[in-house]
């Protein structure tokens, strides 16, 4: 296996999803921030929430793209659309059961039975996470076939 | 067509996800699963083949019904010619531990037939009717595990210690003859996210007095207890029974299209949240003890703007999306025929300047209570700041949305300047950056200048609802709770004086306003308590803001629910039902009036009671 260049594109591919749905916040597509609901699965802060969160996501995005590699290496090809067809079920597999999961996950989300109890909380993402904006399907799962794309277009066999 | 059912003469129960309506004669005539804003399940407050359930007792001669102590359980006494029986309604809920610790089904509305003296026959009949009266759900004879009633994307499932039978039609009907001590349950349940779970019907009583303690244990805060007790917790209770549990979100009422005029157009669908409630709904929430919900609301309020900022929508679905557009049922009667019966809300389109004042003012709530500002706050109030410096003098809808003329308007103009006034406070304590506050206090009083100048009419001698316009509205109230003016100040009692002549209805009630639009609607149920606060504020005596208060306290329902609006005529309620409005403005005022009253106690005020009105306003009309 190429660990540097494990190494090294999956920390690109997840900084280059990350900017994207950074972007796709800043544009008004999506509330959805994966930094931020992964931190605060540690802390309530929401400064301190990113930070760590950021860090989170970085260390998914390597283990992940472990699983990119293991694949590559079973089909002795890495390619670009390689890549991209399996960040396509990558999205595809968040946006479905990794949402649904997610409240009982989290200790700081609310489910869909919550209630009449609040806390202060985050709202679950919901079908397709399209509690957090209607856009929230496309931009995760371009975010998750640009992961895939630029990993299978740079790491080498 | 038979009439339907008085506003007033329903009672809601909730579970912090959905409500339903029961009459007093036993029949839950709205409930929309598994959300507020859902396609109605039973919708016979608005139709009568829109679906209801019905537990009836035979030959009825007396009914009474009350809450259980602090509670959104409801129970309903009858007496009939061989004896007598209680009804208890509820939705059964607990605390999330507990949820975690048994099976607890989705969504779940339990009702109980107990006789308690003599004989007693109940009948029950349930006629499901989803997707506002049009699916045909297929039902299904399930023996002991109860009734089956598919519906699209979802199983109900009906059981009961009594045979069920099931009608051509689809109605589901039982009859039991109880004798003293003996019961009955029913529970409907909905399973949509996994396999039904047939609750336990002997635990009925158990998961009763679960959920009585749950309410009253969240009613318990020191804040709650003073003066007018019993109607400052019916009314927390109601906005309990509005908030939405998974988000925080705060929905104006759970009905669509009960009337404002009997039989006429103005029915409007109220399942969603109002930025523009957001600050006097935090206040209440606050003043009363309730942090967590407080805290959950200006916090989705913060989140769910995300997506239009700076710019801020009139209002969202309880998850922060916009609702789908406004439509008519055609196939809807209405509430004693008044049509078109609507779902969405056309108004979410408007520019409706006052949301800003309103949201900045409840987040700088939540700030101050904090002492803690985090980033992504920061950054929605500077860019809130930004927006309102940019568009303040814009004319807009305003707070009563007229369809169709935008005009630069007072209350708009005002909460503007509360938008700015509360983040040049923020500034100027370093929660926000301090260079801001300049800026702030430029345009802020750019907004005062205008406010004092174009919108005060010298020839009426009074605040107008328009710049250079020569109309009253009762929002121009508010200007004192909101810090532009004192209460005392003589502008201010003029404009008091001239909306009392202007818009004052019977027993303390007050109009919104003279729109020709909305010509025959009932008195304004939150426009009366904001009358009342004023005068508590300092506008009046304190004799005077308490019979306003205590007269206003009267047009509640037998149970303490207060709708939109009421007909001043005959005390009945109109409109959406109940209406977290009217109830914020009881909880504000009740607050306001023991905050004074403890001022004056303190100097050796004692109480002598006044009639309303009071002869000096009376004077004005």
């Amino acid at each position: 296996m190429n660990v540097l260049g494990w190494l090294l594109w999956g920390f690109v591919a997840t900084l280059t999803m990350t900017a994207l749905m950074t972007a796709a916040q800043a544009a008004r597509w999506t509330r959805l921030s994966l930094p931020f609901l992964l931190g605060t699965m540690v802390t309530p802060d929401r400064d301190r929430a990113v930070l760590l969160g950021f860090a989170v996501h970085l260390v998914n995005g390597w283990l992940l793209a472990l699983i990119y590699a293991a694949a590559f290496h079973s089909w002795n090809l890495a390619t670009w659309w390689a890549g991209a067809a399996i960040g396509a079920v990558h999205g595809l597999f968040v946006l479905t059961i990794g949402m649904s999961l997610l409240p009982a996950l989290h200790p700081r989300m609310a489910n869909e039975q919550q209630g009449p109890t609040v806390r202060r909380q985050i709202e679950p993402p919901g079908f397709l996470a399209l509690h957090y904006g209607f856009q929230t399907p496309v931009s995760l799962f371009a975010a998750h076939l640009v992961f895939g794309a630029l990993f299978g277009a740079f790491y080498t066999l | 067509m038979s009439a339907s059912t008085p506003i007033g003469d329903y009672a809601l129960i909730g579970d912090g996800r959905s409500a339903a309506l029961v009459s007093r004669s036993g029949s839950i005539d709205w409930l929309c699963w598994p959300r507020f804003d859902s396609p109605s399940l039973l919708g016979r407050a608005l139709d009568p083949d829109a679906g209801h359930w019905q537990l009836a007792v035979r030959d009825v001669r007396e009914v009474e019904r009350a809450y259980l102590d602090d509670s959104n359980v409801l129970e309903t006494r009858v007496r009939t010619i061989g004896g007598a029986a209680v009804v208890t309604d509820l939705m059964p809920v607990t605390d999330e531990k507990d949820k975690g610790r048994r099976l607890w089904p989705e969504h779940h509305l339990l009702r109980l037939a107990r006789c308690s003296e003599g004989e007693v026959v109940v009948d029950m009949e349930l006629v499901a009717r989803p997707g506002y009266g049009l699916e045909q759900p297929r039902i299904r004879d399930a023996g002991r595990l109860g009734v089956r009633i598919e519906i699209a994307g979802g199983l109900l499932l009906l059981r009961s210690d009594a045979p069920l039978a099931i009608d051509p039609t689809g109605a589901i009907r039982a009859e039991v003859r109880l004798t003293a001590g003996q019961s009955v349950a029913f529970s409907l349940t909905l399973a949509i996210e996994g396999p039904a779970i047939a609750p336990d019907l002997t635990a009925a009583g158990e998961l009763i007095d679960k959920s009585a303690s749950w309410w009253r244990g969240w009613c318990r805060t020191e804040l709650a207890d003073g003066l007018w007790r019993d109607a400052v917790v019916r009314s927390a209770l109601a906005l309990k029974l509005m908030l939405f549990a998974p988000s925080g979100a705060i929905i104006a009422a759970p009905t669509t299209s009960l009337p404002e005029i009997p039989g006429g157009p103005l029915n409007w669908d109220y399942r969603f949240c109002w930025l523009r409630d957001a600050s006097l709904t935090a206040r209440a929430l606050f003043g009363l003890g309730h942090w967590d919900e407080a805290e959950a609301f200006v916090s989705w309020l913060i989140h769910t703007t995300r997506l239009s900022r700076p710019r801020l929508g009139v209002l969202y679905d309880v998850y922060g999306r916009r609702p789908a557009r406004e439509r008519e049922l055609d196939h809807f009667r209405g509430h004693d025929g008044s049509r078109p019966v609507r779902v969405g809300n056309a108004a979410q389109a408007q520019l409706q300047l006052d949301v800003y004042g309103e949201v900045v003012d409840a987040a700088a709530q939540l700030v101050r209570r904090r002492d803690h500002i985090d980033r992504d706050t920061r950054s929605f109030l500077t860019a809130i700041g930004e927006e309102v410096m940019r568009s303040w003098c814009l004319p807009d809808a305003g707070i009563w949305e007229p369809r169709g003329q935008l005009e630069p308007r007072t209350h708009s103009h005002l909460l503007c300047w509360t938008a700015l006034d509360r983040l040049h406070g923020l500034a100027a304590d370093g929660y926000l950056p301090r260079r801001l506050a300049a800026g702030y206090a430029t345009v802020r009083e750019r907004i005062r200048t205008r406010i004092v100048e174009r919108c005060w009419n010298r020839q009426l001698g009074s605040y107008v609802s328009t710049v250079d316009g020569s109309q009253v509205d009762a929002s121009l109230l508010l200007m004192s709770w909101y810090g532009f003016e004192t209460p005392g100040s003589s502008r201010m009692r003029q404009t008091h004086a001239r909306v009392e002549a202007e818009l004052g209805a019977r027993g303390g009630l007050l109009y919104r306003n003279r729109d020709p639009f909305t010509a025959g609607e009932g008195a304004f149920g939150a426009c009366g308590f904001w009358r009342a606060e004023y005068l508590a504020l300092g506008g009046g005596s304190v004799e005077e803001a308490l019979a306003a208060f205590e007269s206003l306290l009267q047009y509640g329902n037998d149970v303490g629910l207060f709708a939109e609006e009421i007909d001043p005529d005959t005390g009945e309620a109109r409109g959406n039902f109940p209406q977290a409005f009217t109830h914020v403005g009881l909880i504000n005022t009740a607050l306001t009036l023991r905050r004074r009253i403890a001022e004056l106690a303190a100097r050796g005020w004692k109480r002598h009671t006044v009639e309303w009105p009071p002869a000096q306003v009376e004077a004005f009309s």
